[in-house]
């Protein structure tokens, strides 16, 4: 047998040949960072089995304070995974140009940290052994067992998602690299980039993005009826759900902009993730600061104007109260530090909108922690002791290696796959240059030899 | 079917709080100290609750209200629950089912009367206190929420024993620790659905009230108002 048969090699890389670095070589850097993130996550770990052991005593929770970490690391991860795919796919869907390069890395953020949402709800479990009880005696009754639908489904569409508009890129790996082929290989599903793939591919994509925006609002929908299906004061509420999504795009968007910056810095990309990139969500994130203003505004307005007793207890342990430290700096770091930031054009640059990133990550934990935790410090009968929820260094921990074990993972996808899509940024240059001019020129009136401009008549009238 | 409830006479009672020691004898509640109260880790099924009354301090009157799981007729705790460990049965009694708890706590955040406990470590008892448990109840194993079952191994017991001499139960050959314990019987036991009860008369009495009443919860345990 001669080798005539083998197959010609495709044409070599080179205009994106750096998206293919971080997948090719490895350096001390990466092993530090992953040592770094090891030890963070075998703290929590280590914290995880005390409390395995001992019980859910090792917590700051008692009664009436049954919930508190864990709930808001829940309600806060989510929140988070809503960045991505939603996003992504209402980007795609309004045929948003500049996504091409950003699309992938937000669809990575919405898989990764749905796990530490979901993971968080076990830690959370007095008895994690007997977890699956809640497929075996399933009671569709509980808002508990809605979340578990929804984000069941979402967690399966959402990797779907990520992993479509993944396949020719895995393609590429296949044929341009020498590591891990068989794994390319099988993944990569025998795509050859005939045009038939093509539409097939994007046939998918759309209909994915599609049915993916009301999944991913039910899911964040659900989460707040966790909170607003009892009848606790400032959790039964109407609002918690459009105020649930709302948080969740808001808080979402932050993490992008932080993850794309660190992307950029570490890999070198700042030709793929550039400053009209940071601008166009920096605007985003900007509507979104209003968003969030208003619908927590009117939250806290209906609540103070009706005055009924119970609700204004907890009002005023989260306006003047223990709470009141949370409260006001959860409206200064997501609201007044981020519009100041981003409502200039000289300050909305790639470091303004990752401080003002930053800042609303730090205010929609604490928005998350006031949400869940003041409803039940005060309980509608009252109570002998003032019991004040004081987290443990196990808490802490685990909260700790949430991060950390976030991070690694998306550093692990950053070294298998390209975190910006090659092909997407292909198709752009060769396909929708031309594309975009044309429908530029279609929402414009047909030029024609101008005529003769009449002469009104009768002015006047 | 006898939907079981009882009253509680506050001009009666004198906050003695024997139905507090009783209920925890009778329930294998572990002991609990001042430290673990400041923490919210006791366990007290019957619990006695500090209203604040009239007057200042310190010559206020402080008023407190012996308070039971109050067995809902309408329990925001059964809706919750997941996997439907907590339920109402043909009685009325709220119960839990503690082999099948997965100690989410949601029903604990969604009851209005915090009368649900969870267990937050293995509990125990110094010696010799834990030879003498009950054995009628079950030690609940750490992870799992519990609550007051209207002492529901008794009525076990009761129904049981009508059953051997082929009679139907009795009113009061079924009550519950805390209520057989009132020296003052300030706290009466039985069958609400059958009018001629006592429990029933005093649940239809012009001072009968139902704790946080507006809820809709129908709780089953009647509180008779002061000062009449």
């Amino acid at each position: 047998m001669s080798v005539a048969t083998k197959k010609p090699s495709p044409p070599p890389l080179t205009e994106d040949a750096i998206l293919l670095e971080p997948i090719l070589h490895t350096g001390p850097k990466f092993y530090i960072t992953v040592a770094v993130l090891l030890s963070v996550i075998g703290l929590g770990v280590y914290a995880y089995t005390v409390q395995y052991r001992e019980g859910l005593g090792v917590t700051g929770l008692g009664r009436p304070v049954y919930w508190g970490f864990y709930i808001t690391n829940f309600v806060f991860f989510i929140g988070i995974s809503h960045a991505g795919t939603l996003i992504s796919a209402i980007l795609r869907i309004v045929g948003a140009e500049w996504r091409r390069t950003i699309t992938r890395s937000a669809e990575v953020i919405t898989v990764m940290v749905i796990l530490f949402g979901v993971g968080n709800i076990l830690v959370d479990l007095g008895r994690p052994d007997r977890m699956l009880n809640v497929i075996k005696h399933a009671k569709f009754g509980s808002p508990l067992l809605w979340d578990v639908c929804s984000i069941t489904v979402y967690l399966t569409m959402s990797t779907t998602y990520l992993y479509l508009p993944l396949i020719p890129d895995i393609a590429i790996l296949r044929d341009h690299t020498n590591k891990r082929r068989w794994f390319y290989r099988l993944l990569a599903l025998g795509w050859t980039g005939t045009p038939r793939q093509h539409r097939i591919l994007d046939i998918l994509i759309s209909v994915m993005a599609i049915i993916v925006i009301p999944v991913a609002v039910s899911v964040h929908t659900v989460v707040s009826f966790v909170f607003a299906m009892t009848i606790q004061p400032m959790w039964h509420s109407a609002i918690f759900g459009p105020y649930f999504v709302v948080g969740a795009i808001f808080s979402g968007i932050a993490a992008l902009i932080c993850a794309m910056a660190l992307i950029r810095w570490v890999y070198g990309l700042g030709e793929y993730l550039k400053d009209i990139h940071f601008n166009n969500l920096g605007l985003l994130l900007l509507v979104m600061c209003f968003a969030w203003f208003y619908f927590t505004a009117s939250e806290f307005l209906t609540t103070f104007y009706g005055s009924e007793p119970t609700h204004m207890t907890i009002f005023w342990l989260k306006f003047t109260g223990p709470f009141a430290p949370h409260f006001w700096t959860m409206v200064v770091t997501c609201f007044f530090i981020p519009v100041t930031i981003l409502a200039f054009k000289r300050t909305r640059t790639i470091l303004g909108t990752v401080i003002a990133s930053l800042s609303i990550t730090v205010g929609m934990y604490l928005e998350r922690f006031i949400i869940v935790v003041p409803s039940l410090s005060q309980p509608r009968l009252p109570h002998a002791e003032d019991i004040v929820y004081t987290p443990t260094w196990v808490e802490w921990s685990i909260l700790a290696a949430c991060f950390a074990a976030f991070t690694l993972l998306y550093v692990l996808f950053t070294k298998l796959f390209p975190i910006v899509s090659i092909w997407e940024v292909q198709e752009g240059r060769e396909k929708s240059v031309a594309e975009v001019t044309e429908r530029l020129k279609s929402y414009l009136p047909k030029s024609q030899p101008a005529p003769a401009r009449p002469e009104p008549v009768g002015a006047s009238k | 079917m006898a939907k079981w409830g009882m009253t509680i006479d506050l001009d009666r009672c004198t906050a003695c709080q024997a139905c507090v020691t009783a209920c925890q004898a009778e329930n294998n509640l572990p002991p609990t100290g001042a430290d673990d109260a400041r923490r919210g880790r006791n366990y007290t099924w019957m619990e006695m609750i500090p209203f604040e009354g009239e007057g200042e301090r310190p010559k206020a009157i402080e008023r407190l209200l012996p308070r039971p799981c109050l067995h809902c007729d309408h329990p925001p705790c059964v809706k919750v629950c997941p996997v439907g460990a907590t339920f109402r049965n043909e009685d009325g009694i709220v119960g839990q089912i503690f082999s099948r708890c997965i100690g989410c706590r949601y029903c604990t955040t969604a009851c209005p009367y915090t009368a649900r406990y969870f267990n937050w470590t293995t509990p125990s008892w110094p010696e010799p206190m834990g030879k003498h448990l009950n054995p009628d109840v079950s030690v609940r194993p750490k992870g799992v929420v519990e609550k007051c079952t209207l002492c529901h191994h008794r009525l076990q017991n009761a129904r049981d024993h009508a059953r051997a001499e082929e009679r139907a139960m009795r009113p009061g050959e079924y009550s519950p620790a805390c209520v057989e314990s009132c020296p003052t019987g300030a706290m009466v036991f039985g069958d609400l659905s059958n009018p001629e009860s006592e429990v029933s008369k005093l649940a239809h009495s012009r001072r009968a009230y139902k704790l946080l009443e507006d809820l809709g919860t129908e709780p089953k345990v009647i509180y008779l108002r002061e000062g009449d």
